[in-house]
């Protein structure tokens, strides 16, 4: 029989059973038990109907109308802290709940996070230009200009301007592509060094660029050598530039790209440079070890240094076929093989692999080296 | 050049103990660079032995071998047994009885090759009979050494078997090879070498011994033999011979053999014993740096004529080549008519000492180097003599070095020497140059006193003579034709006082304006294309003369136009490339049959584009002041126009198969959408038609254009008869664009637009159009008519079929509106469509669905 919809029999003014306080206890513990005992949401949801919205508490407060008012507040008190910790229970549970079936939804949609993913290609430069680029960067971050020029270029600025007569020694010293006719005046450029020639002829110093690029030279391609490469060339005309500075800017380069090793200096000869220099560096992977014991260091050979490159005061020459007032200003210039560069920083044993476009060899390096 | 210790130790003091490593170290400290250590890498057992036995058998591979044994004294390993050596060998160039050189098991050769027993061709070979080369002591392998003729008998009869062969040849000395720079003639001989040994020691008093230093030789004396020098044709107005020392010696045994000592340094400076009048030739070469010739007196006919070739002559040198001369040739003749020697080259075949020669005229002179130098290139001669003469001799060493080879051939041949002698010196004396002495310290940034400035130059050689004035007066010695000018006495000063003393100072440039425009775009683009998972590589630009036509060009492709290498590396690429592309592919197929298959490539380097029909001759004036500006035009115009390309190149899938399911091949469109990227990548827009263009598909191809219309480049998918004929994969996909015109065209600073943050009104059309019409060509008339609200236009379909007419096609866009100030109505949004739809009605009769 539904205890609401018919007249309350039992009805006694003064004390009424719903409200005793063991009655009230017994119905709080009876909706604990049923709600601990929902193990779905949808389980907890009846139980909330029989126990919470429905349950022997909620009567119960409906009897409070019928006390005598001194009784009211006592018994309405018992029965408000009866109805929150059913509902406290009750919130419990179902937050428990709620968070087991969240979980459960993340465990069902749990994945193989190791299958490979490449669903594209990941792109990469070529090395060379990433070493080229961060060379440039090193003297541009001193306020030094990149310049550049031609790569078929005029025995003038190849040869010539550069000191490089044509009985010069030197100039048989290079191995060098002839455009057709061979007497056409045309080459290709065996250096970076007419970019310094063309640098003079439209600068007015002070001038301090950087200049890479490719060059060539009548080489066939091995592990050490190709007919195709990129050197990268310092030049600074100003007033008062000495040895000094040209030792400075390499010693400067030297650290930037290989750390903080020593460098040693040592005459030289080139035609476009007077006095000249050659630079080597400590290895900076065995650094020096004992010079008088060859250690089997593949970077330096064993020797404890590397040699990097020429260089040297411009030739008075070379500033006077561009123009420039050998009395007035001094210059210096040096130069280096990107490829080398490449080859020490990053350990490439073989030149074929810079020259042969293998998508692998790239690759390896994305966009750093 | 070639310095054995104990021949450096005769001209400078050597500290006891002085190691190879040691003196090649004060070389480089005075700017002569070490190429290599030699002699200290062998050791013995290496010993003299006598062939026994020898038993000869011819093998299966046809090399005949020989078993021997060989009496080595002591160091038989089984002489206790009374068993000889037993040694295999290859050789068969020696008779029992033969005096050899044996190495012996535990000995190490030249290069790190150990010796032990071994077995070989059946049999144990207890070492090995050496041959020159395996002893690092000559190049020859025809046959082993056999010591009678090595040595002579003499010496040879000394010898007894056991006897250690690494005294008797003069092996266990260490030897420094230094790199001489072309600056340096002098440094090509035992003289200047030792001299600057001793610049390295600090120049110490007494410590260098000149070995030109002969005392009193003859002077010229009209009694000697006449010699004339004439030159009708001098190279820059240098005479071609400015000296010519002749001297004679009479009655030489011409069967006596060089000393031992002399053989020996021969042998150490990597020559080989000859004869005694070469060898003394060579030795007083290597001594003091000037090349000798020797004559043979009797087959002269009359006076020693130095002058140019004539048109046509020839001369059979003694290497047996008989040349044709060139006027620029400078000749010793006999009486001035018949050619003797190729001056300071080679000599003639006719002329020179044999084994019956009894009376020598021996021939110290002083060329001009640029005469030599050419001589030497034109004959493709490169002599021990031309070496030195176009690096510049000593030209007051010539009477010294002929009293030193005199004073040897009648020491060693038992000859006599007349006491005549002919000296013709022209040479012009050395100009004085006025230097500032405060010069050094002005270029090399060390403070270099002005009397460290003097000591170091007299120390060098040089006359100084101060007068306490500006300048001093440096007179440069007879041997450094290098010292010109005051950067030279500079360079000088630095490398004796020690290049080490250099400091390091970092300059300041004047504030730079970073990076040029065009170098960031490439950057730019290369890092957008590695985004698309592009990789860059590098080709060489040489192609092949029949690249046209594998690309399929017109026969009036500009792109034909391609300078040509007068020596190309090789004859199947000797054309420059036109197009990064023509290169770029052989990357692909390189990768491709390396089991590459899904690639995206990229480069971005220079081509050379000729202008049709241009001479490219470019003018080579002279280098004494800058050139005219005309002139400086003219080279530039000879030079050819080398733009900045960009070339991608496309096969297999573009997205990729996997466990994700199927990927997609790349198509033609993906070769356009990458070059968009690369101009989005700096801003740039770009608008595709449909073109036709040798190597792409022609119906496959669009040209992209720029802003102005002019054309950026091209891409598609690749012609499948290109494809086929360059064996790369079916439907690969290629662009080409001029990255120099991209550059251009983004030279400006981005300018904002405006965009609005109204509601957006989206519609679409679907239009039916003729198959010819392009949807770029309707997309531009759609755009143009939609007015300025239309934010956005996309073809988001394409329609073929049951519902178009056979022909024609259907493609829907999708038009987004958007007004800077307000919400655009309905109505408004229709009418705009509607004006859109009519364009394109109007233009392509377009019929909407
Ligand atoms: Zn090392």
């Amino acid at each position: 029989m539904d205890p609401m919809s018919g007249p309350n029999t039992s009805y006694d003014p003064v004390a009424v059973a719903a409200l005793e306080p063991a009655a009230l206890e017994a119905a709080v513990a009876a909706a604990q038990a049923a709600f601990d005992g929902a193990g779905t949401l949808d389980a907890l949801k009846a139980a909330r109907l029989a126990h919470l919205d429905k349950g022997a508490v909620a009567l119960a407060r409906r009897e409070i109308g019928a006390l005598p008012p001194t009784a009211k507040a006592e018994a309405g008190k018992r029965v408000g802290d009866a109805m929150a910790a059913v509902r406290t229970a009750y919130e419990a549970r179902e937050t428990a709940l709620q968070a087991e079936a969240a979980e459960r939804i993340l465990v069902q949609e749990r994945v193989d996070v190791t299958m490979p993913v490449a669903r594209r290609a990941v792109g990469a430069r070529h090395p060379l230009e990433l070493t080229q680029e961060r060379l440039m960067d090193i003297f541009v971050g001193q306020g030094w200009e990149v310049a550049e020029g031609p790569e078929v270029e005029s025995e003038w600025m190849n040869f010539d301007a550069l000191n490089l007569g044509k009985d010069h020694p030197a100039r048989q010293m290079q191995d060098t592509f002839f455009v057709d006719p061979p007497d056409g005046g045309l080459v290709l450029r065996t250096q970076t060094s007419p970019i310094q020639i063309r640098t003079m002829l439209t600068r007015t110093p002070p001038i301090y660029v950087v200049a890479p690029g490719k060059v060539f030279r009548t080489d066939d391609l091995d592990a050490t050598h190709t007919p195709v490469f990129h050197q990268i060339e310092l030049l600074a005309v100003d007033k008062g530039l000495t040895m000094a500075h040209l030792r400075g800017s390499i010693d400067h380069f030297v650290r930037a790209m290989f750390g903080d090793v020593r460098t040693r200096v040592r005459a030289s000869y080139f035609p476009f440079t007077e006095p000249s220099m050659e630079t080597d560096f400590e290895c900076f992977v065995c650094l020096g070890g004992d010079p008088l014991v060859r250690s089997d260091c593949r970077t330096c050979g064993g020797s404890g240094w590397i040699e990097l490159g020429g260089s040297g005061m411009v030739n008075r020459k070379v500033l006077t076929a561009c123009g420039i007032d050998p009395d007035v200003y001094t210059g210096f210039a040096f130069g280096f093989g990107i490829e080398r560069a490449l080859q020490l920083r990053n350990g490439v044993s073989d030149m074929r692999d810079i020259v042969e476009g293998d998508v692998r060899f790239s690759a390896q390096f994305g966009m750093a080296v | 050049m070639l310095v054995p210790l104990s021949w450096l130790g005769e001209l400078v003091d050597l500290a006891p103990g002085t190691r190879g490593v040691d003196v090649a170290a004060s070389f480089v400290s005075v700017g002569l660079e070490e190429e290599e250590l030699h002699g200290a890498d062998i050791t013995g057992p290496l010993v003299i032995g006598r062939v026994l036995t020898i038993e000869e058998a011819v093998q299966k591979n046809g090399k005949t071998i020989r078993y021997c044994t060989v009496d080595v004294g002591d160091h038989g390993q089984r002489v206790t047994d009374g068993i000889p050596q037993e040694i295999v060998c290859g050789a068969t160039n020696f008779e029992v009885g033969d005096l050899v050189v044996v190495v012996l098991p535990g000995a190490t050769l030249p290069g790190g090759f150990q010796i032990a027993a071994r077995k070989t061709y059946g049999r144990v070979s207890n070492g090995m009979i050496c041959a020159e080369d395996e002893l690092g002591i000559g190049e020859d392998h025809s046959g082993i050494i056999v010591l009678e003729r090595y040595l002579g008998p003499e010496r040879a009869a000394q010898l007894n078997p056991g006897d250690d062969a690494i005294a008797v040849l003069g092996l266990g000395e260490e030897v420094v090879e230094i790199n001489v720079t072309p600056d340096r003639g002098y440094c090509f001989s035992m003289r200047g070498l030792a001299r600057e040994y001793w610049h390295s020691q600090g120049s110490p008093e007494g410590g260098y011994r000149d070995p030109a230093r002969v005392g009193e030789v003859p002077r010229d004396s009209t009694e000697g033999y006449a010699v004339h020098l004439v030159d009708s044709a001098p190279i820059d107005g240098v005479q071609g011979c400015d000296r010519y020392v002749a001297r004679i010696v009479r009655g030489v045994d011409p069967t006596a053999s060089s000393p031992e000592w002399m053989k020996t340094r021969l042998t150490q400076m990597g020559m080989r014993p000859i004869s005694l009048a070469v060898d003394i030739t060579n030795y007083v070469m290597l001594a003091v740096g000037q090349p000798l010739h020797a004559f043979d007196l009797d087959t002269l006919s009359g006076a020693i004529g130095v002058r140019r070739a004539r048109e046509g002559e020839t001369l059979t040198t003694l290497d047996g080549v008989t040349r044709q001369l060139s006027v620029e040739d400078l000749l010793i003749t006999d009486g001035g008519q018949k050619p003797l020697a190729i001056a300071g080259v080679m000599g003639g075949a006719d002329s020179e000492v044999t084994d019956t020669t009894t009376n020598i005229l021996i021939e110290a002179a002083h060329f001009d180097p640029i005469t030599i130098a050419r001589s030497s290139r034109r004959h493709r001669l490169v002599t021990e003599a031309s070496k030195r003469f176009e690096r510049g001799v000593d030209p007051r060493v010539a009477a010294a070095a002929a009293q030193l080879a005199v004073d040897l051939l009648v020491e060693h041949g038992g000859g006599t020497a007349d006491d005549a002698a002919t000296d013709v010196d022209v040479t012009r004396p050395r100009t004085a140059y006025e230097l500032d002495p405060m010069l050094p310290a002005r270029l090399v940034g060390v403070d270099y006193s002005r009397e460290r400035v003097i000591e170091i130059l007299r120390h060098l050689g040089c006359e100084v003579v101060d007068a306490g004035g500006e300048t001093i007066t440096v007179t440069p010695p007879s041997w450094r034709p290098d010292l010109v000018d005051g950067p030279d006495y500079a360079e000088e000063v630095a490398r004796v006082d020690g290049y080490e003393r250099i400091p390091s100072v970092l300059p300041t440039p004047t504030a730079g304006r970073g990076l040029t425009h065009s170098q960031q775009v490439r950057r730019l683009v290369a890092s957008a294309l590695v985004g698309r998972g592009a990789t860059e590589v590098l080709t060489y630009p040489f192609v092949s003369a029949t690249f046209a036509d594998t690309l399929g060009m017109a026969p009036d492709d500009v792109r034909r136009h391609a300078v040509r290498l007068a020596n190309p590396l090789s004859d199947e690429a000797p054309l420059m490339r036109t197009s990064v592309l023509d290169t770029l592919v052989d990357a692909l197929r390189r990768n491709v049959s390396r089991g590459q298959r899904d690639l995206v490539l990229f480069e971005v380097g220079s081509v050379t584009r000729p202008e049709p029909g241009s001479s490219h001759t470019a003018p080579v004036p002279g280098t004494e002041t800058r050139p005219a500006p005309e002139v400086i035009a003219a080279i530039d115009a000879a030079v050819p126009a080398q733009p900045r390309h960009l070339a991608v190149a496309l096969c297999g899938e573009i997205e990729r198969s996997g466990w994700w399911g199927k990927g997609r091949a790349a198509e033609w469109s993906d070769a356009i959408e990458l070059v968009l990227v690369v101009a989005a990548s700096v801003s740039v827009p770009v608008s595709t038609e449909a073109a036709e263009l040798a190597p792409w598909h022609p119906g496959r191809c669009a040209r992209l254009t720029l802003p102005d219309g002019a054309t950026l480049g091209y891409a598609g998918e690749l012609h499948p008869a290109v494809c086929a004929r360059l064996g790369l994969p079916a439907r690969t996909c290629a662009a080409e664009i001029d990255l120099d015109a991209l550059t251009a065209a983004c030279a400006e600073p981005v300018k904002q637009a405006d965009y609005s943050t109204r509601p957006v009104a989206l519609t679409d059309v679907a239009l039916t159009v003729d198959e010819a019409v392009t949807a770029g060509e309707l997309e531009a008339v759609l755009r143009s008519a939609a007015g300025q609200h239309l934010e956005s236009l996309a073809l988001f379909d394409v329609y073929r079929g049951d519902q178009v007419a056979d022909g024609q096609k259907s493609l829907a866009f999708r038009l987004a509106f958007r007004a800077p100030d307000r919400t655009l109505t309905t109505d408004e949004v229709s009418r705009y469509r509607d004006a859109a739809v009519a364009a394109a009605a109007t233009a392509y009769g377009a019929v909407q669905r």
